[in-house]
């Protein structure tokens, strides 16, 4: 086209970003990338390629790094990790430190090479992934350096395994490897089957920035690599991917109690209201669902209308669509590129071709002749029982929907087994504020969508996975109390032959819903003091009491009451047990034959305290991110909570894990001591008189085995929670993976000092991540 | 026919040939023009990453930058101007890249979109540019502040049409949209475009006065109720100028303005924009937001003094293949 031809048509052209250096990168290095350990590379072998996903070229061969390969790796992490533990912060940090600069430096090759693996717009990666790479490096480096003093009673975990996706392949990298490495963990990570090529460049700036050898290891692969990192002797897992890989890894390491963080799915929400920016809305659809082919696990996928604007927006939307250009991930003018590879491209297309519901449009801009291309898509006129509304596509598709009310707007926006994301768009700060606690998510953007910082905690809540990446509270993930508890022994139930110890027969019941119900089975065990004394009858809780007891807890508003309220209640609880120690120590004692009823009672009374005292004073946090805006850490009860009381301490092992859930908002269905049920029978008393709202704590007595398993299962409980030296934990591992509901598998000994309660409450809680960015006027001085 | 007129100038081959009809305004709507919202953040965000997704290289950026030469309305607003000033002025208009340099763009009749300049200097620039077929453009309404009395505001602007500009730039009273007189700035601009006549109207908003991207959304729309043929800006005279943000929220009020009613609004940035690459940056927002259409000098100026001679080098530096120098471009 001549100049004058350009003057006429004003059409962009072409703006490519060139693929030499890269593409000579690869083949200065044998044009092969493989297992990266010890500090070494190999060994390499061409096992299957890695392609351009916008050509089909192949970029380089791959090796499947295999299971002895992994353990090698593994063995190099962990003959590498106490010396790195070893050193300073400052040490650590000044590698970290020289990471991000060394990144920055190799800034376009990075983005170039990201582009070529894996298909996204050389804008993205060059503006978003791999600045947001470098950012999370530094601010480890800094979490590296404050570690000594800010966390004096956290250790590093050991050998971190660590596996990643394909849609953000370094960016991900550098969320899994920063933080393990910066509290003094060594790394194995396997990068995705489609993408290792980012993770070479990363390798050999490892070496240079002089990490030692062993602290970050590499290996290539796929599923089946994996699969043997899993079950390498790793002391954690981090895993980002599908919920059904997540699920696998959870049955997997089931058992193990190794610490897991999974990021998975979702089916982000994502909400405009009919007093919103109708112009910035729709804009910021193109950053949620059309921002790296839609391949996003946050992605705004499911769009909520509110019903009296909604034609008007997707015909807004519709215009917008039509303006997206799609093609060359090099072109620097190309807002869509390739989908990740031809299996993700179909099924993608097989996804929205079985739909035949609503009305679809695709985006009418040219696609590329070759490669993996998808139209951006809308599908409007779905209703939340839509597959489309309910299903991860993964791909550049927006399903659309429309709701009422806020009301409305939240019920529809929850109706997901999801909770990564959400997004909001109004100009009511009432409704964004009053809205955002209520979604199921563990981010949300309010009049924003798609922001990270490596300050901000990111992470999903239901079957999008638990633990944060980012913050404070990220470093949970890749540390542990620096002192262990020693573990704890199982107790046996005594038998006996002995009569009645109490005059007039005293009848414990299972307390459910804030009654007291007779166990479903219609059959009680004697429980006998260590002389055979007969101290009285425990129900045989079983899986019905399980279902009630559950049906009650979730049916609360107790997690919508303030902290200030629930102080109250816990201080009354702790007022009325109190009052009645003596009579709970000679309970106590009578069981367990010792004399340590009224220490236990007065820990008890202690420990409702300590948690009456957190409930209105665990603070969240303002995040210091990047921007006009807060981002807000705010601190959420998880749920309904199944607790599984330790052998040990028949009152203080119940009370202190619950009053810790129930300080922060929590539901309990807990079960009792096994071999000394009756303190917890006789607790309900107390519960009864203290003005604890019904359904909020739940008691069963029972077989803990036979009830945690139940409890593992059921759908409806967010956290379960086992302090009983059953090896319970293997099976509660495996069924927690159901819904993937969070789980505390701790058989040590317990005092449940204030410490300890303080370390429940993180259990208790989840952090979700609400960006807010602001502003209003400009000019005229002031800070702008 | 009183609401049309061709753009089509004798010899600037550069302009557009269709005839877009004049936006004759329609009757307040308030619900419709108060009802739109500007989220500050979200449209800083979305002017801020425009620059990183669109990208003209080559032969495209040079056609651009031509393009973008034939929407400068060449401006001297100064007190101390002359007719001499004026006319130097005005022959940069006609000749506003050297003729080699067009020669091997092969856009020889390349001109300015118009000249602007105060009322007392509309004689000299009509006469200087005399059958160039640029118009002359006049600053009005007691600009830049527009506070002197309405009915001197008005006569002025009928003066300077008597005197030949052909269109007339006109500013809003900012104390209208900052009280919330919603009916006052409609009224008066609806006077106003009435006194223009054939002339077109740009109706300056002062947007470094109105504080908040919302009040100049507001103003934005109400003016075009009124008649507005343009909306613009800053009078270059505000502490902040023309910026993207700005830019975005105007030409989505355009943009809503010609979906519901048909008409066709030009757009122009003013003050501030002196560089190559943001002009190009504001034709790619113009063209993602509102359409190639508008990427034409009868819906888009950019009111600039030194934007030219940036341009000017880089084309230069096209044609051929060395970086420029300011003193090989004549002044104007």
């Amino acid at each position: 086209m001549t100049v004058k031809e350009i003057f006429e048509s004003m059409e962009y052209g072409p703006a490519p970003e060139s693929a030499a250096e890269a593409l000579a990168w690869i083949a200065d290095r044998g044009g092969i990338a493989g297992p990266y350990i010890g500090g070494k590379w190999g060994p390499l072998r061409d096992d299957f390629a890695s392609s351009n996903p916008a050509t089909g070229e192949r970029l380089a061969g791959v090796t499947k790094t295999t299971a002895d390969e992994v353990k090698a790796a593994v063995a190099a992490a962990r003959k590498a990790q106490p010396k790195w533990a070893g050193q300073s912060g400052h040490a650590r940090a000044r590698v970290l430190y020289a990471l991000a600069r060394l990144m920055q430096k190799n800034a376009r090759l990075l983005a170039v090479m990201e582009s070529l693996d894996n298909g996204k717009p050389i804008r993205e990666s060059r503006d978003i992934d791999i600045p947001l790479a470098i950012r999370h490096f530094y601010y480890h480096a800094g979490m590296a350096q404050l570690m000594g003093d800010e966390l004096p009673d956290r250790a590093p975990l050991g050998v971190c395994g660590q596996i990643i996706p394909w849609n953000f392949p370094l960016l991900m990298l550098a969320w899994k490897i920063a933080p393990a490495i910066a509290m003094g963990n060594t790394v194995v990570l396997k990068p995705a089957e489609y993408t290792p090529m980012t993770a070479m460049v990363f390798a050999e700036l490892c070496s240079e920035a002089g990490v030692p050898a062993g602290v970050v290891n590499i290996v290539t692969g796929d599923g089946e690599t994996g699969a043997a990192l899993v079950d390498a002797d790793v002391d954690k897992i981090a895993f980002t991917g599908s919920t059904s890989v997540g699920r696998a890894i959870r049955n997997a390491t089931a058992g193990r109690h190794i610490p897991l963080t999974l990021e998975l799915g979702g089916k982000s929400p994502y909400i405009v209201f009919d007093d919103a920016d109708i112009d910035s809305a729709i804009e910021g659809l193109v950053d949620a669902i059309w921002f790296n082919q839609g391949q996003v696990c946050c992605a705004g996928s499911r769009l909520l209308v509110q019903e009296g604007i909604a034609d008007a927006f997707h015909e807004k939307l519709r215009a917008r669509m039509a303006t997206l250009r799609v093609g060359d991930p090099l072109d620097k003018s190309i807002d869509i590129g390739a989908v990740v590879d031809p299996v993700q491209l179909q099924t993608i297309t097989s996804m929205v071709d079985a739909n035949t519901e609503g009305e679809t449009y695709h985006a009418p801009g040219p696609l590329p002749a070759n490669g993996c291309y998808y139209p951006p898509t809308l599908i409007t006129g779905l209703s939340s029982a839509s597959t489309l509304m309910q299903e991860e596509i993964f791909g550049p598709v927006l399903a659309s929907t429309t709701f009422r009310t806020p009301i409305e707007a939240v019920q529809i926006a929850n109706n997901t087994r999801y909770g990564l994301a959400a997004t909001v768009w109004t100009e009511n700060v009432n409704l964004a504020l009053d809205i955002s606690p209520k979604l199921a998510a563990g981010v949300v953007w309010v009049n924003a969508t798609n922001l990270f910082d490596a300050a901000a905690g990111f992470g999903g809540v239901r079957e999008s996975g638990y633990g944060r990446e980012g913050g404070w509270e990220g470093l949970m993930a890749y540390t542990k109390p620096a002192q262990a508890a020693a573990p704890a022994k199982p107790i046996a139930p005594t038998t006996g032959t002995g009569g009645p110890v109490d005059a007039v027969d005293r009848t414990g019941k299972l307390y459910i819903g804030g009654k007291q119900a007779r166990p479903d089975s219609g059959y009680s065990r004697n429980v006998y003091g260590p002389k055979g004394a007969l101290l009285g009858q425990a129900p045989e809780g079983n899986r019905k009491d399980v279902r009630n007891a559950v049906e009650a807890a979730a049916a609360t508003k107790w997690r919508t009451t303030t902290g200030h309220a629930r102080a109250q209640i816990l201080y009354f609880v702790g007022e009325n047990l109190a009052a009645r120690e003596a009579e709970f120590a000679k309970r106590i004692n009578a069981m367990t034959g010792k004399r340590s009823g009224a220490a236990e009672v007065e820990a008890a009374v202690q420990a409702l305290f300590t948690a009456a005292a957190w409930a209105d004073k665990l603070d969240g946090a303002a995040k210091p991110v990047p921007m006009r805006g807060v981002a807000l850490a705010m601190r959420e009860a998880v749920g309904t909570i199944g607790i599984v009381t330790g052998d040990e301490l028949p009152l203080l092992g119940l009370v202190a894990p619950s009053a810790a859930a129930l300080a922060m908002g929590n539901s309990v269905v807990a079960t009792a001591s096994y071999p000394y049920p009756l303190a917890a029978l006789d607790f309900v008393q107390v519960l009864e008189t203290s003005d604890v709202p019904a359904g909020v704590f739940n008691i069963l007595t029972g077989d803990p085995a036979a009830l945690s398993q139940t409890l593992a299962e059921h759908m409806n409980v967010d956290a379960l929670w086992s302090f009983a030296p059953h090896n319970l934990g293997a099976g509660v591992e495996a069924a927690s993976a159901g819904n993937l509901k969070r789980t505390w598998i701790d058989e040590g000994t317990h005092a449940w000092g204030g410490k300890e309660i303080r370390a429940a409450l993180d259990q208790a809680t989840e952090i979700k991540t609400i960006w807010v960015p602001y502003g209003e006027g400009y000019g005229g001085g002031g800070v702008y | 026919m009183p609401d049309t007129i061709a753009t089509t100038a004798p010899t600037a081959s550069h302009l557009p040939t269709a005839v877009e009809p004049r936006n004759p305004g329609m009757e307040l709507d308030l619900d419709w023009a108060l009802g739109i919202q500007a989220n500050t953040s979200a449209i800083e965000r979305r002017a801020a990453t425009l620059p990183g997704r669109r990208s003209v290289k080559k032969a495209y950026q040079a056609a651009w930058l031509a393009k973008a030469v034939t929407m400068i309305d060449l401006t001297t607003l100064s007190g101390d101007d002359t007719e001499g000033r004026v006319q130097r002025l005005c022959a940069k208009a006609r000749q506003p890249v050297r003729p080699d340099l067009l020669e091997a763009l092969d856009l020889p009749q390349l001109t300015t979109g118009a000249v602007c300049v105060y009322h007392d200097m509309v004689p000299a620039a009509v006469k200087a540019l005399e059958g160039s077929g640029i118009p002359v453009a006049a600053v009005s309404t007691g600009f830049p502040a527009g506070l002197s009395p309405l009915h001197l505001r008005l006569e002025e602007i009928r003066e300077s049409v008597e005197a030949g500009a052909k269109e007339i730039d006109i500013v809003i009273s900012r104390r209208h949209v900052l009280t919330r007189n919603w009916q006052a700035l409609y009224d008066e601009t609806r006077a106003m475009r009435e006194a223009c006549g054939d002339a077109h109207m740009k109706t300056i908003l002062a947007t470094g006065e109105l504080n908040t991207l919302r009040n100049v959304a507001h103003a934005s729309m109400i003016c075009m109720m009124a008649g507005a043929d343009f909306i613009k800006t800053s009078t270059g005279k505000e502490s902040v100028n023309a910026t993207l943000p700005v830019s975005l929220v105007m030409i989505r009020a355009i943009r809503d303005y010609h979906a519901r009613t048909g008409h066709r609004v030009g757009y122009k940035p003013a003050g501030g924009i002196s560089k190559a690459k943001d002009a190009v940056t504001y034709l790619a927002l113009i063209k993602e937001e509102l359409g190639t259409r508008w990427l034409q000098p009868d819906l888009y100026r950019f009111g600039a003094s030194s934007l030219l001679g940036d341009i000017e080098r880089q084309l230069e530096h096209y044609v051929t293949g060395a970086y420029s120098a300011g003193y090989r471009h004549p002044m104007g």
